[in-house]
């Protein structure tokens, strides 16, 4: 408990605003709607959010940045506020943390001007996807001077050389991690929680691959078209989540198997890193197919609809470079292959190029937030407000 | 299932709220075709359910969200304290049985339940709060009222109901006549009718009309018009007419739908005075959840019905986050001007009051010893001076939950006229609470009745259509 004369000192600093940088009209609207919030308390039963509200009695513009990044728009709150629209409250609370997280991801970027690749972002999107296929598609034409070949039984280092390809994709992929973890680290700097222990690291990792606060609360899942709950969300999100990393563990295998091994691809259909592309590139066909559905069926009041493009942008990009992907593997053998494979990796580099400053960056920026709530909840509250008889 | 002639439904239930729900979905559940009218718009459906957040339950063992056992008898002499008798208690007792065994029905129609939310510990052993409240509630009850085949219309005030010698024949909702074997009335009091309101409130010494300044926490739909057409027809009715649970509430709340979040906790921390700066009432008498139901009609007494309640910074953090900022100041001057309160009058009530108060071991968690002497009114306990800028000040109004005049019924929630019960006319809600509920309010405990008397109006009006129907095929 803290000390009556913490808290007093506080809410004075409160009342003459001391140290405290003014919140941009976005933060304030998630200011005055949590204001609202911690004084119901309804929903407190639904996600992290509304617990690590009830620790504040006031709500700084930190304080807003991390709620956002721990709400996981869900529309459970939204659907079940009596003080949401048409009431004259007018409580959102996805909508206004979507906002808000939107902002934290441009503002938190590195480097810092290209925060604004955030905003119209389908534009960044279709850019980058757009400058990727240009460039492998020129580049076949360069190397090969036609888009198609005798067959070449799926030889891609025929047509791009492996040392060709790594020296483009490295250091792309290098400075996507870079920038991310980046502007995460600044994230986490504006009000580090402390030393995360064992048992808060594994309660977010639970928390993220299970992807714990889309069901609910109860297990009956999210919000999407209506009041009513769906699980189906949370599924297609994992079909897209674990689809991802089978592929990047395909990758990662394969990149084993040539540097440590020795064992240059092509490989055979059952080996190891085919089958893992496989398998992962079916769940990143029908994950983001689903999530894109759910997208479309999406209650007009959830979240940021400004933010729609980024998010489709995202889905169609993970559905192409599954679907291009599994269409190289089909057609490797075939003289289609030298086009097939120039799109496809048109489409990764697309891909790469937009990781840091796209929808991407949410899984980041949220894990960084359900850490700091794992490490927030495991000390003593500092609102004595419960112990009330 | 069907619909033997169409037009004619079984059971019309009259209202959308909790108990017209529950009666909603057990007619339907029986067998019975279900239309249900519920006066609001869709975003506005509910009722005073839409704010609700807990049902009182009787349980004698440890029940998932219910912590140790709450016992019939402790829930009956729970009822019987805040009531003071006012209750009839075969019926009282039927709801508590009814709330120790309705909560699997609820969650098989949607109802998801949590553990007592932060800042209400002390109802964590009495009281299954609904997940996300009781708007998820109605939500949940519609969704599988529309899965099951009940109709729904909205927008549909019912002005009148055609009765035949206490037989429901038929209602009317503007100039459309709605017949029906049986019917289950559960349109709420009449708190949003500020006519009836200001005439049961009356005119105090000084001219007033208290009612004018008082804001209704829940629905602008509970107009009471069932009930005065009731009245008119000759039911037999139940509960003080002048009667309205009141608590003090944010001056600033809006005049409708204000709900929870308007309360202010911080009576008992502090102070409260009037606009001429005086004290008026004990602030400290008991545990603030108690006590904060006494609050609406003693700021009700006060002249314009306006009261401040006045803390210092020691009481920040420990009382629950109000929805708006109190004024501010670091002088008690200055705090007076932003109230619009007399500076001197309160400077001296704060001095007097400061003067008085006894410091002992303060603790808000238990009757402390701090307290006033020599000071009328007495704070009796958790008085400590009001010393510490910043102070701050929320200026409190009356706000009216529900009214507790209400239609007699018996175990059968049927309507009642001159003692005789009708066949096929039922109540439930707000409309009977008054037979358990004539007096006060305790956690939960409307939504008890609710959830019982809708129940068991739900399923005798399936019974009665039923027999309605045979008796007219024979």
């Amino acid at each position: 408990m803290q000390s009556l004369e913490a808290l007093a000192r506080e809410a004075t600093d409160l009342a003459a605003g001391r140290n405290l940088p003014a919140l941009n009209a976005d933060e304030a609207e998630v200011g005055r709607i949590l204001q609202i919030c911690n004084a119901c308390r309804y929903c407190e039963g639904f996600c992290a959010v509304f617990p690590a509200m009830t620790r504040r009695l006031a709500f700084d513009k930190a304080d807003v940045h991390y709620l956002a990044n721990l709400c996981h728009n869900c529309g459970a709150c939204l659907h079940a506020c009596q003080y949401a629209p048409p009431h004259e409250f007018a409580v959102n609370v996805p909508q206004a943390m979507a906002t808000v997280r939107a902002r934290t991801y441009s503002d938190f970027a590195w480097p810092t001007g290209f925060g604004k690749l955030y905003r119209n972002n389908g534009v960044t999107v279709a850019l980058a996807v757009a400058g990727g296929l240009a460039l492998f598609l020129v580049l076949a034409l360069m190397v090969q001077g036609t888009l198609f070949h005798t067959p070449l039984a799926g030889d891609f280092y025929a047509i791009f050389p492996h040392n060709l390809l790594v020296s483009m994709f490295a250091p792309v992929f290098l400075f996507a991690a870079l920038a991310l973890g980046i502007g995460v680290a600044r994230f986490w700097r504006e009000a580090a929680p402390g030393a995360a222990s064992g048992a808060a690291i594994a309660e977010t990792t639970h928390d993220v691959l299970r992807l714990t606060y889309l069901d609910g609360g109860h297990g009956q899942g999210c919000n999407n078209a209506d009041d009513a709950f769906t699980l189906a969300r949370r599924r297609y999100h994992h079909l897209t989540f674990y689809g991802f990393m089978l592929c990047f563990a395909a990758t990662s295998v394969a990149t084993l198997y040539h540097y440590v091994f020795g064992w240059e691809a092509p490989y055979a259909f059952t080996s190891l890193p085919v089958v893992l592309g496989t398998v992962g590139g079916i769940g990143l066909l029908i994950g983001p197919a689903g999530l894109f559905w759910l997208n479309l069926k999406r209650h007009p009041e959830h979240g940021d609809a400004a933010q729609k493009p980024m998010d489709r942008g995202f889905i169609a990009l993970l559905f192409f470079t599954s679907l291009t992907g599994l269409a190289l593997l089909a057609g490797r053998d075939t003289s289609a292959m030298g086009l097939l494979l120039a799109v496809h990796l048109g489409v990764v580099m697309g891909l790469f190029l937009t990781m840091p400053y796209g929808k991407f960056a949410h899984g980041f920026y949220r894990s960084a937030a359900l850490l700091k709530w794992a490490i927030e909840k495991r000390r003593p509250n500092p609102v004595g407000v419960g112990s009330d008889g | 299932m069907k619909e033997m002639h169409p037009g004619t439904v079984d059971v019309l239930i009259i209202g959308g709220g909790n108990a017209a729900l529950c009666a909603a979905l057990m007619a339907r559940e029986a067998g019975a075709s279900v239309l249900l009218l519920e006066a609001a718009p869709r975003e506005w459906r509910g009722g005073n359910s839409s704010h609700t957040r807990n049902l009182r339950c009787m349980h004698d063992a440890p029940q998932d969200v219910l912590t140790e056992s709450y016992p019939e008898e402790e829930f009956w002499q729970d009822l019987l304290k805040v009531t003071g008798g006012v209750t009839n208690e075969k019926l009282a007792r039927l709801a508590i049985r009814e709330s120790s065994h309705c909560r699997d029905w609820m969650r098989k129609h949607g109802v998801n339940f949590q553990p007592s939310l932060s800042g209400t510990l002390h109802l964590s052993r009495t009281n299954a709060f609904f997940m996300g409240g009781g708007k998820a509630l109605v939500n949940a009850y519609y969704r599988s009222a529309e899965a099951l085949g009940v109709r729904i219309r909205y927008e549909a005030p019912v002005d009148r109901i055609e009765l035949e010698n206490g037989v429901f024949r038929a209602a009317w909702v503007g100039d459309e006549r709605i017949a029906a074997r049986a019917c289950v009335m559960a349109a709420g009091g009449f708190e949003s009718n500020r006519e009836w309101l200001r005439e049961a409130w009356g005119q105090n010494e000084n001219g007033e009309w208290p009612a004018d300044n008082f804001a209704i926490r829940g629905t602008r739909f509970n107009r009471g018009v069932l009930l005065k057409a009731m009245i008119d027809a000759g039911a037999d009715m139940i509960g003080d007419p002048s009667q309205s649970h009141c608590v003090a509430i944010d001056a600033r709340a809006p005049l409708y739908d204000g709900g929870i979040c308007t309360r202010i906790d911080c009576v008992s921390l502090g102070i409260v005075v009037n606009k001429h700066a005086a004290r008026f009432y004990d602030e400290g008498e008991d545990f603030w959840p108690k006590r904060y139901a006494i609050w609406g009609r003693l700021v009700a007494q006060q002249p314009g019905q306006i009261g401040f309640s006045i803390i210092d910074a020691k009481a920040n953090g420990r009382f629950m986050p109000p929805v708006f900022p109190g004024a501010t100041a670091d002088t008690l001057e200055e705090l007076a001007r932003q109230l619009g309160i007399d500076e001197a009058a309160f400077v001296r009530t704060v001095g007097e009051y400061n003067a008085a108060c006894h410091v002992g071991t303060f603790d808000h968690t238990v009757q402390d010893d701090c307290h006033t002497e020599g000071l009328s009114p007495a704070k009796t306990h958790w008085a400590l001076p009001i010393d510490t800028p910043p102070f701050r000040g929320y200026a409190l109004k009356p706000g009216i939950t529900f009214t507790y005049l209400g239609l007699k019924v018996n175990e059968q929630a049927a309507v009642h006229f001159s003692d005789v019960p009708s066949p096929n006319l039922f109540v439930a809600g707000e409309m009977m609470a008054g037979n358990v509920l004539g007096k006060g309010y305790t956690a939960g405990v409307g939504m008890t009745i609710g959830t019982t008397f809708g129940r068991i109006a739900g399923a005798h009006a399936a019974a009665a259509a039923r027999q309605g129907e045979s008796h007219a095929i024979a």
